[in-house]
């Protein structure tokens, strides 16, 4: 049972993540996976306390959430804008990232009562 | 859209579909296995960084892989075991110090994964990784 939750959230997430990609697609920056880290990160911090249901947790923070931000596809960018020669973009990618998707994160906390 | 288009996004989604719950459902039975522990989803990182950046930098080198196997492996599976969001609760959720040690430790290791997957590929097609292209990855 946790095997199909998890799997439905999973599915879920990496396609949303690569239609958001085809949306965002044809710029030097990354801005598709920092838009997924930032809106996964939300909804995580959002259904981490407002959400009390095991099988739904199983579906949208580990499924889904996990699945709709990626760390791998984050760390190649940074190290191909590295590899470019654009190493002021890469630490901004890097230290953008993590910056926007904490306050995501902690911002969620604050609006969900 | 054109029909076309809604063909080819339509393998490509079932393909995704399909990697991603995998990707998911084994980095949930990682995580299960160790007990939750927080240096978990570091190393749940780091090993898939190192396996996009395997598929990603053989597409460079002798794409010896289809588009369709980096779908499934790729934007399907990888990118789904590996997560950000959670990366980001373990570092709320830590102390200070140790958040610190934590995000710093977890960019290394998915920048070293994916710069050692670089020198696989590039030991295994003797060199012949074409440079990254704007927009590339």
């Amino acid at each position: 049972m946790e095997v199909l939750l998890v799997s439905i959230g999973g599915a879920a997430g990496a396609t949303l993540r690569y239609l958001v990609g085809q949306l965002v697609d044809g710029t030097s920056f990354p801005w598709a996976t920092l838009v997924v880290n930032a809106l996964g990160s939300f909804v995580l911090g959002a259904v981490t306390v407002g959400v009390s249901d095991a099988d739904a947790l199983l579906i949208v923070s580990v499924g889904f959430c996990g699945a709709f931000t990626t760390f791998s596809s984050f760390s190649f960018q940074t190290v191909s804008l590295w590899d470019r020669g654009e190493k002021r973009t890469a630490v901004l990618n890097a230290v953008g990232n993590l910056v926007v998707s904490l306050v995501a994160f902690a911002a969620a906390w604050q609006l969900v009562p | 859209m054109r029909r076309r288009q809604l063909v080819r996004h339509g393998k490509a989604v079932v393909l995704i579909a399909i990697g991603g719950a995998l990707g998911a459902t084994l980095r949930h039975a990682v995580g299960a296995a160790a007990g939750g522990a927080l240096f978990v989803t570091l190393t749940v990182n780091a090993v898939g960084s190192f396996g996009l950046g395997l598929l990603l930098f053989d597409a460079r080198a002798d794409d010896v892989l289809s588009k369709r196997s980096r779908y499934v492996l790729g934007t399907g599976f990888f990118a789904s075991f590996t997560t950000y969001s959670t990366f980001v609760a373990d570092v709320l959720q830590t102390a200070p110090g140790l958040a610190v040690l934590y995000v710093v430790a977890s960019y290394a290791a998915g920048f070293g994964g994916v710069i050692a997957s670089r020198t696989v590929v590039s030991a295994a097609s003797g060199g012949g990784i074409r440079p990254p292209t704007s927009g590339d990855g």
